[in-house]
């Protein structure tokens, strides 16, 4: 459905995007992560048709989105950041004018508007002044302004930025069920999100894709190996000794535990060797008192920060 | 068209949703009606002091005044109300749209560049209309009155000539409101740009130097004074509609140019 082949974006000087390549399957979720300024926004941009790109191409139904933008434009909806509203508009009328500049056809664009307003779950607020809208609401517009005219493809850039925990999780959902009909694209600072949401994740930083693929391949590969979270009672340079002997240990932390002075202690091994059962020995056999034994996997957000990390000083020159 | 139709309504509606209309629509009916109840009694006043010097003299006098009203009001209006009152009209049309957004929707939809220009133009010119006609009753009831009768080509040709020149002054207006998405920078930019349009026109007005010619050839406010004199020249139609088109052409870049900038 979306086919981006070497996709780069200048200003002057400074690549926003750099060698982008990436393809989305129809009725797949994809998320884009990356720190602010990484080249998320611009990516979207130019498939929306909005900006240019300087070099490469971008396909969106088999409409380059350059040369035919028109059609493309025609299947695609997109929210951008803010929300772009009209305050002194109802949510009905509102929805009704962006229905009728996208195309949707005379006769059907009160019907699409209930079938957008149903979707979102805004009926309710159907004749109220956009202006007089909750945060949470004023989203589930531009939502439903990007769906109105049922499009192929959804882009979504940051749609649950500045909302409550609650509205966050109304905004995924209503994400989730959007897809399957249609593709979407969403852009987000919030690892939780893609996790939840997404189907496939691209990490993106600095304009270059750093990582491709579903959330939980990414935490598998990215981790690099399993990871045992030890709380124990007694003595640190002993604990340390005796986890060091544990076969199949790579590296080991011992450090004093934030609550009640027990020893709070991290094994690292070998990709898919478990560790537990040994650990457990090796801890009750040194007369320890073993108070907590567990696997610690590597979040996203995690393998997010070794992935951006790097050069912490340049990044901020390089971001746009 | 159906593009054309759609942003025309919304932004009409826009004017009236909001309290821009009937402020700028009340302020400039209220300047009108003082302006033109002024005018009438200055020139009133004259017409007597001139009938009574002429039953001295014995010559007839020659003062047509309904003539003389039409032509002071007119001018009136269109030199010094309409560059106050159509920075207020356009100001926003563009800035407004940049600051919430919602340029970025309607540049993303398929509906092209031209669409929106001109659908946003149509709807300003529309308002314009709207607020000028008000001022059509003036006559109506000054003609039941007046004798010699009220010489309505002259009304015709000085109210065609308002609304050019406003049809002008809104696509520069509108020009300047693209280029930022502030809309208090739009309005003064384009209140001070209108300001200087007259001060130049009038430091020229009373000049024959070849240098003057040009400036009043190419000034605004020059091809305006013959239509309030009763004159209709293709020169000047066509004058204007060149300003309207030039205007519109530059809003358009303008917008096409904000793709390129950057972000």
């Amino acid at each position: 459905m979306i086919e981006v082949e070497h996709l780069t974006k200048s200003y002057g000087q400074a690549r926003a995007v750099n060698d982008i390549s990436f393809k989305v399957e129809k009725g797949e979720i994809l998320g884009f992560l990356g720190p602010n300024g990484a080249g998320k926004t611009t990516t979207m941009r130019i498939l929306t048709g909005y900006l240019p790109a300087t070099g490469g191409t971008a396909r969106i139904a088999g409409f380059d989105v350059f040369e035919d933008s028109m059609e493309v434009r025609k299947r695609i909806g997109y929210l951008p950041e803010t929300p772009p509203l009209y305050p002194d508009m109802t949510v009905s009328d509102y929805l009704a004018f962006v229905a009728r500049i996208k195309g949707v056809a005379a006769g059907d664009v009160a019907k699409r508007v209930e079938e957008a307003m149903r979707m979102t779950n805004i009926t309710d607020r159907k004749d109220w002044l956009i202006k007089k809208l909750s945060r949470g609401y004023k989203q589930r517009v531009g939502i439903a302004q990007a769906v109105v005219h049922n499009p192929d493809v959804v882009i979504l850039d940051e749609p649950t930025v500045g909302l409550d925990p609650t509205q966050r999780s109304e905004v995924r959902n209503l994400i989730k069920g959007l897809a399957g009909e249609h593709t979407i694209i969403l852009s987000t600072h919030i690892l939780s999100e893609v996790e939840t949401t997404c189907d496939r994740v691209i990490i993106i930083n600095k304009g270059k894709i750093s990582a491709i693929d579903t959330p939980d391949n990414l935490t598998k590969q990215l981790k690099g190996g399993e990871r045992v979270r030890i709380v124990a009672r007694g003595d640190s340079g002993g604990l340390r000794s005796a986890l060091e002997t544990v076969e199949g240990a790579r590296t080991v932390e011992v450090a004093a535990s934030e609550h009640d002075g027990a020893l709070a202690a991290t094994v690292e091994s070998d990709l898919g060797v478990d560790l537990r059962g040994r650990i457990a020995a090796k801890v009750v056999g040194g007369g320890f008192e073993l108070l907590e034994l567990r696997t610690v996997s590597l979040s996203l957000e995690e393998i997010f920060m070794q992935l951006t990390t790097e050069e912490k000083t340049t990044e901020e020159n390089a971001a746009l | 068209m159906k593009g054309i139709l759609a942003i025309f309504r919304r932004e009409l509606n826009g004017y009236f949703v909001s309290p821009i209309a009937y402020i700028v629509i009340g302020a400039f009916l209220v300047a009108a009606g003082f302006v033109f109840s002024i005018i009438l009694s200055s020139v009133m006043q004259y017409a007597m002091m001139a009938q009574a010097q002429a039953a001295r003299s014995g010559a007839p006098p020659d003062i047509d005044v309904p003539l003389q009203v039409i032509r002071s009001f007119v001018g009136f209006v269109g030199t010094y109300v309409l560059p106050i009152l159509v920075p207020m009209l356009t100001m926003g049309i563009y800035a407004e749209d940049r600051k919430r957004g919602t340029m970025e929707m309607l540049m993303t939809s398929p509906i092209t560049e031209i669409q929106i220009v001109l659908g946003k133009y149509l709807a300003s010119l529309t308002l314009f209309v709207v607020m000028l006609a008000p001022t059509l009753i003036y006559y109506l009831i000054v003609g039941a009155y007046s004798d010699p009768p009220l010489p309505w080509r002259i009304v015709g040709s000085g109210y065609l000539g308002l609304f050019l020149l406003g049809a002008v002054l809104l696509a520069i207006g509108a020009f300047i409101s693209s280029l930022t998405e502030n809309q208090i920078i739009a309005g003064v930019v384009t209140f001070v740009l209108f300001l200087t349009l007259l001060f130049i026109d009038l430091s020229v007005r009373d000049s024959s130097s070849s240098f003057a010619e040009v400036i009043k050839y190419l000034s605004i406010l020059q091809h305006y004074q013959e239509f309030s004199q009763g004159v209709i020249d293709t020169t000047n139609i066509i004058f204007y509609l060149s300003g309207v088109v030039l205007g519109l052409f530059l809003t358009l870049r303008s917008l096409d140019s904000m793709r390129w900038r950057r972000a």
